[in-house]
């Protein structure tokens, strides 16, 4: 087995080779406005790391966000592309799950990532491997009841310690925690989500105004 | 002819999610998704609806085309792209497919220019584009003057719209009109039914001072509005037949006008019109008419080729493989504002992408 792991959902751009066994190699890189064009290299370099060929690879993980849309967008083609060009399957996982992983705590605690416009996309665990809550996008201080006392990691967390006062690392996710994550559950034989983006936001669209109606003669 | 060059072109600058392949100048497959009927609504295209739809759409829509084609993907010779310009987030789904297709399958990626694919696509309707080639460019997002001797290397810009692109004027009074979105189909319907002398609106930078090839829709759009209020103030009926036909008269009559002059000032004679308005039939008409009066043959692919579509880039990036211009880099990225003088994206000197990437798959 080699999965090829990748996740673009946040200003990380992630990019992880496991073999079953663990990660045999991994590349992360934190710019938020050249997700397109770091993306590609850094896959490039990682299999030549691992003195591998992208035809080496039986599937493909890929964050799913939630995140700002455009950059989320440049992971998940990616990883389609590459399913359609080598027939392989791809796997989608929360891009919160793979920082819970990350995290690696045993009690409750919440994951938020910067959703930008002064909002975070959060969900609550129960452990690194049990999200108990939907992701979700909100304003810091609309949430602080429901996160109260609870430690946080992610940057939405430690961009906000007025609502997360416990906040600590990670700061971003890596394509290595996912990788391992999908890996400990393809092996317990749990399937994973298909590869589809969490907006957790409508597209802006402004409705021009209506002229009364006229009909044609 | 199977030495010519078999390209894969993805085309998303817009509300398309165009996939093409052609051989050589041979159109094989021209697959097409739009997201038109989620933007009508809003009366024009919504930059994240369009992005959304991209990647939902790309990868049956590559599938389609080389199903279209009855061709293998490993037989491609390369991989092309629109780099721009178009909207930066749509732009960027399909620059980010055309990496990974042609990285994974181990082809040369081209990223080419939206504009210049434009006017090679006539080589699929027309044969091998006569060099130089004239080529008026009509559509929502450009209306330009180009003057192109080497569509690969050399797209030289005479003028350009000021304001409003001339599909966007269409949108506009479409609007005004109640007629929906996209307008030009629409207006161009009622014309046909209307009078084009019926109302005298202007024309925009036609003065013997104003510049000579570039385009002005701006006031158009003004004064049809204007004319349309003032008769719904006075509680009359808008002769919508009339308005439509006058209106398309007066876009039409400065797009020819200025695009022969452009022929008869650079000696060219031959007249290319691309781009989505390029379906509009009264342009069409007087466009064949000023030509034949000035001695301009005219060539204008099929509506299908004119609107955006994957294999015009294509038709573009099969011409960069046959004369042997330089692949692009796999850290390419999307620019929204691709200048019209660059036809391709050239890859670096310095860059290794391409050997690293040369056998990932069927190499
Ligand atoms: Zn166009």
């Amino acid at each position: 087995m080699l999965l090829l792991a990748l996740d673009t959902a946040t200003p990380a751009v992630t990019v992880a080779l496991h073999d079953g066994h663990d990660v045999i190699a991994s590349s992360s890189q934190v710019d938020a406005r050249r997700h397109g064009e770091l993306l590609l290299p850094a896959i490039d370099r990682v299999l030549a790391e691992a003195g591998l060929r992208l035809d080496a690879v039986t599937g493909i993980v890929v964050g799913v966000g939630p995140g700002p849309y455009t950059g989320l967008r440049v992971g998940l083609m990616t990883a389609d592309t590459f399913g359609l060009a080598l027939g392989v399957p791809v796997h989608g996982l929360c891009t919160l799950d793979g920082l819970a992983y990350a995290a690696d705590l045993e009690g409750p605690f919440v994951v938020a990532t910067d959703a930008r416009r002064k909002e975070v996309y959060w969900a609550r665990y129960a452990d690194s491997r049990t999200r108990l809550t939907e992701p979700a996008v909100d304003r810091p201080a609309d949430i602080a009841g429901q996160v109260a006392g609870l430690p946080a990691v992610g940057a939405g967390a430690l961009l906000y310690p007025d609502t997360f006062p416990k906040a600590h690392e990670p700061e971003h996710v890596t394509a290595a925690a996912l990788a391992r994550l999908a890996a400990e559950r393809l092996a317990a034989g749990r399937e994973l989500p298909a590869p589809r983006p969490l907006y957790l936001r409508r597209p802006d669209a402004q409705v021009p105004k209506n002229y009364k109606v006229v009909t044609p003669k | 002819m199977a030495d010519e060059p078999l390209v894969l072109g993805i085309e998303t600058s817009c509300d398309e999610t165009g996939v093409g392949i052609v051989r050589g100048t041979t159109l094989l497959a021209d697959a097409v998704a739009s997201s038109v009927d989620e933007h009508a609504r809003f009366g024009g295209v919504v930059p994240e609806v369009a992005s959304r739809a991209h990647l939902e759409a790309m990868v049956p829509t590559i599938e389609r085309a080389l199903k279209e084609a009855g061709v293998s993907a490993r037989d491609l010779d390369g991989i092309a792209v629109t780099a721009g310009p178009g909207l930066a987030g749509a732009l960027l789904v399909g620059v980010t497919a055309a990496k990974a297709y042609a990285y994974a399958l181990g082809k040369p990626l081209y990223g080419v220019n939206h504009l210049a694919s434009h006017i090679c696509v006539d080589q699929l309707e027309h044969g091998a584009l006569p060099e130089p080639t004239m080529a008026l460019l009509v559509s929502g997002g450009h209306s330009s003057l180009l003057l192109s001797t080497d569509i690969t290397s050399d797209v030289r810009p005479l003028g350009a719209t000021i304001d409003d692109a001339a599909g966007e004027a269409f949108d506009k009074i479409a609007r005004v009109l109640n007629l929906g979105f996209p307008g030009g189909p629409v207006i161009d319907r009622y014309a046909r039914e209307g009078d084009p002398d019926a109302i005298a609106f202007p024309r925009g930078l036609t003065g013997p001072r104003d510049p000579a090839y570039d385009f002005s829709f701006s006031g158009l759009k003004t004064a049809v509005a204007r004319w349309i209020e003032a008769r719904r103030a006075a509680g009359e009926e808008v002769p919508v037949r009339d308005v439509s036909a006058s209106f398309q008269e007066a876009v039409v009559d400065v797009l020819t006008r200025k695009a022969v002059r452009a022929c008869k000032d650079e000696g060219v004679d031959h007249l290319m019109i691309g781009g989505g308005v390029a379906a509009n039939s009264r342009l069409r008409a007087l466009a064949q008419e000023r030509c034949e009066a000035a001695g301009i043959r005219l060539r204008v692919p099929r509506p299908k080729l004119c609107t955006d579509n994957g294999a015009m880039v294509a038709a573009l990036g099969a011409e960069m493989v046959a004369r042997g211009r330089p692949a692009s880099d796999w850290d390419l990225s999307a620019d929204s504002s691709l200048p019209v003088t660059d036809p391709h994206v050239p890859g670096t000197a310095h860059s290794h992408a391409h050997e690293t990437a040369g056998g990932n798959l069927y190499s």
